[in-house]
């Protein structure tokens, strides 16, 4: 039977050194968790904050422009910028330096010093929200939920790059994702797409109707403005159906202009299209494509904002959604290839209950595919630095410690390559050279902790799945240091 | 203690797995290189080989096709980016080839899919587990040494052949008595055991080149892992930041000369071995033929896919140009493919390595086993 241990690794964020957390009844333990949703820490940075921070930068770079110091504005969008320039001010040596994934940015033209000095405004921000994450990570009582926050968070993955989002990325987490944690699925969906971080990486805020107010006119620069597609697709992808679930090309294009008019205020052109608090979702009438909408053999005729809650509403609580979600759930938690009847289980229950999540979490909980000892997943960069780091029993950490680690191991915080977010299945992360990376991580974890007996600590962490190879490798190691190492790097601490 | 000495040590003292390779090295029945490079995004083969001679270009792209004014001339037809001028150099010396209107089987408009259709080879998304460049491993007689420029392993590299992954480290390198005893640790474990083993082999060939940054500096990592009798034969690098959805003039712009840039250090890396070397450069799928409404393009279908090498008998573009006018879009909106990427891989990969077209097509590409293309595309 399942011990303690096991499920504060395969449900948690594994176990503490300390022994905080506990009890005796696993599987209790987990369900007690749902209702405790965490309240974020009182001084993270506000929505009013990244603005500040973006116009504070703007503003530096019009000054340096009329002083003849840089060349005209050219603003990398979001999904364009790489993480270079966003850690170029970061402490030595914890810059990235793998070129794999080539970053294709070495061509970039250098920036002047005082713009560099402007972005640390909103770095500082990146790194308070990275604080944040990790804190709540390390010492929540309900790791569970951490857990679930940072699968959605990756389910609805924006990137932390570029102008806008180097702020606003993280921020998506704390504002959309914690608070709807124990809510309805529909209700994250909602907060999510309208938030500023996703409207920006998605190309959304600039999509206009080519029949609405604004649209089809010739801007002051000379373009003409119209339909983007892209935040329609994920949306449809990514986020709610899935995708191979039916829709078509028409569906996609349909349901942009559909979304059209969804903005953000204060951070675009067209300000006085755009009324409300700077960084504030907004839905803009002179943007939004008019006349009714047809998606996947339905009509929409409602006029305005109310087409475009409908259309979400209805790919929220789709049963290729329900399917879509408990899939992804089923391998975030057994296997990579999801249980076929947990898949099921889970399905039943969002449909049942309309994407109630607490319901949905509870169907996952009493699955025993979840709870077999036999599947275990490998654990990515993100659990493993985690759980590393609870083993050793540490509070609290520099995020710039954080955020160097995670690039070297491959999974920078809230900096996926893609919108689909970070891969959920061993074959991303069990590689040559990230195992070897893993190894030098925990040599740097092992001697920034000494007075830790691994021999002793081993059992309390891995429970019953400890082997006696690696309890006998622990115990023959030439140093302390070097048999905590092992210990994190062990196969069975790999995996969870 | 660097990690060469350390590696050296590593082997006296026992860890035989680390000398078996060496022996291999020696045996690699070929040497002939080939370097795969994902273009991830989808990326917009209309700016990239731009048919400037249709009648459709200018008023399909509009503001697009501006940066084309300025590109490279390549026939009547078409004209080469203008960032791209290290491949435009390689065209005219017939070390570079172009294939237009290219697509692989996928016909739908999903990154993720289209990816993992173009890796893994299959018809459709996630019918193969293994990639088409793992199968390639396979086809060889002894072992050509297979590896991906990145910590982890790309789907077109996965499966049950033996690969290795490397990208430089910031962190510091483990001290000796740990790497050796995680490797006993995982010498009982299937999946753990060879991966380190491949580990300890890469970062053993990579030596010193601990530091490189940029896209430079990745071409020249790839030729010194490639370059030598014992080099590898094979590598993956992918690139990423394809998808242009706004603002594309700047943004390709930027990512094409480091494309550029890429291919050329690993030319001049590779020194004499270039003479052995074929290049493909592909993407999962093309960009719409239109400009949307914020400067860029959604996403599409036929594409160009970029051929390089000293072996290569370049300096043409090839493909059957369906045109640019709205009857002969794909749906309305993307360039219509005539060229499948499959049957162009199997057939380039077939004459570089001596071997038969139509069987490669099958281990390649089992479920659509592609007709080889009757061009001669090899010197």
């Amino acid at each position: 039977m399942a011990d303690l241990s096991f499920a504060e690794n395969r449900f948690g964020m594994g176990a503490r050194g300390d022994g905080r957390g506990g009890g005796n009844d696993p599987r209790g333990w987990v369900e007690a968790q749902i209702g405790a949703v965490p309240q974020p820490a009182a001084d993270l940075p506000s929505r009013a904050g990244v603005v500040q921070a973006i116009l504070d930068y703007r503003q530096e770079r019009r000054e340096l422009k009329s002083e003849g110091l840089l060349g005209p504005a050219k603003v990398m969008p979001a999904s364009m910028a790489t993480g270079a320039d966003i850690m170029s001010s970061l402490p030595a040596g914890s810059q990235p330096a793998a070129p794999g994934p080539a970053q294709m940015d070495a061509a970039r033209p250098k920036q002047p010093e005082a713009l560099k000095a402007a972005r640390s405004e909103e770095r500082e921000i990146y790194l308070r929200l990275v604080g944040a994450r990790t804190d709540a990570a390390l010492n929540s009582n309900s790791p569970f939920m951490e857990r679930m926050a940072h699968f959605w968070a990756n389910h609805f993955a924006v990137s932390a790059q570029g102008e806008k989002n180097l702020g606003f990325a993280g921020l998506l987490e704390f504002e959309a994702i914690r608070p709807n944690l124990d809510k309805r699925f529909a209700d994250m969906v909602l907060a999510v797409e309208q938030h500023p971080a996703m409207l920006f990486y998605l190309d959304q805020a600039g999509s206009i109707g080519p029949n609405s107010q604004v649209g089809g006119r010739v801007g002051r620069n000379g373009k003409t403005r119209g339909l983007n597609e892209n935040l329609a697709r994920e949306i449809l992808e990514l986020h709610t159906l899935g995708v191979r679930s039916g829709y078509t090309q028409a569906d996609v294009t349909e349901f942009a202009r559909a979304l059209t008019g969804w903005s953000v205020a204060g951070l675009n052109p067209n300000q006085r299209f755009l009324q409300g608090p700077p960084g504030s979702f907004v839905f803009a009438e002179a943007f939004h494509e008019p006349g009714a909408r047809t998606i996947m053999g339905k009509t929409y005729p409602e006029d305005g904002e109310a087409q475009t809650l409908a259309v979400l509403e209805d790919v929220s609580v789709h049963p290729a959604t329900a399917h879509h979600i408990a899939t992804k759930l089923a391998r975030h938690f057994a296997a990579d290839n999801p249980p076929p009847a947990m898949v099921a289980r889970i399905e039943k229950a969002f449909l049942k209950s309309r994407g109630d999540l607490p319901t949905v979490y509870r169907a996952l909980i009493a699955s025993p595919e979840a709870w077999s000892p036999e599947n275990r997943k490998f654990r990515t960069p993100w659990d493993w630095t985690v759980a590393s780091l609870r083993a050793v029993s540490t509070d609290q950490v520099k995020p710039e410690m954080v955020v160097s680690l995670l690039q070297q191991l491959g999974q920078p915080v809230w900096r996926p390559g893609s919108p689909a977010g970070y891969d959920d299945i061993a074959a991303s992360w069990a590689a040559p050279d990230a195992l070897v990376r893993r190894v030098e991580a925990a040599q740097r974890i092992a001697q920034a902790n000494t007075g830790i007996d691994a021999r002793a600590l081993a059992p309390h962490i891995l429970g019953a799945s400890l082997t006696p190879a690696t309890a006998t490798a622990i115990s023959r190691a030439e140093s302390p240091q070097t048999g905590l190492a092992l210990m994190l790097v062990s196969p069975e601490f790999l995996r969870r | 203690m660097d990690r060469r000495s350390f590696l050296q040590l590593g082997g006296a003292v026992g860890a035989s797995a680390l000398f078996a390779p060496k022996l291999a090295f020696a045996q690699a029945a070929t040497d002939r290189r080939f370097l795969f490079i994902i273009q991830r995004g989808a990326a917009d083969g209309l700016s990239i080989v731009a048919p400037t001679g249709d009648p459709a270009f200018a008023a399909t792209r509009g503001e697009l096709a501006q940066p084309l004014a300025s590109g490279i001339k390549l026939d009547s037809t078409f004209t080469l980016h203008p960032a791209l001028v290290e491949t435009g150099r390689m065209f005219a010396a017939r070390q570079a080839a172009f294939v237009t209107a290219v697509a692989s089987p996928y016909r739908d408009r999903s990154h993720f899919d289209g990816q993992n259709v173009l890796e893994t080879g299959g018809s459709l998304p996630y019918r193969l587990s293994d990639g088409w460049m793992n199968r390639l491993v396979k086809t060889m007689a002894a072992d050509p040494r297979a590896i991906a420029f990145s910590p982890t392993v790309p789907a077109a590299l996965r499966g049950s052949a033996r690969v290795s992954s490397f990208a430089p480290s910031g962190l510091p390198a483990p001290a000796q008595d740990l790497m050796m005893r995680v490797g006993e640790l995982y010498a009982a474990d299937h999946q753990l055991g060879p991966l380190w083993n491949a580990a300890l082999e890469a970062r053993h060939e990579a030596g010193s080149l601990t530091d490189v940054k940029g896209a430079g500096a990745a071409g020249m990592l790839a030729a010194k892992m490639m370059a030598g009798p014992g080099g590898s034969r094979i590598g993956m690098i992918e690139t990423d930041g394809w998808d242009t959805h706004s603002a594309q003039n700047a943004r390709l712009n930027n990512q094409l000369k480091n494309l550029d840039a890429l291919l050329a250090a690993y030319r001049d890396g590779l020194g004499a071995d270039w003479g052995s070397t074929l290049v493909i450069v592909a993407t999962e799928f093309g960009r719409t033929a239109r400009i949307n409404g914020t400067n860029g393009t959604d996403h599409g279908t036929g594409s160009a896919a970029l051929l390089m090498g000293g072996a290569l008998a370049g300096g043409r573009v090839y493909g059957d140009w369906p045109g640019l006018a709205p009857a002969a879009l794909y749906e309305n909106r993307d360039v219509r493919p005539t060229t499948d990427l499959d049957a162009l891989i199997a057939t380039v990969l077939a004459q570089h390595y001596r071997q038969d077209g139509t069987r490669l097509g099958a281990t390649l590409f089992p479920e659509t086993s592609p007709k080889p293309l009757t061009a001669r595309m090899i010197a």
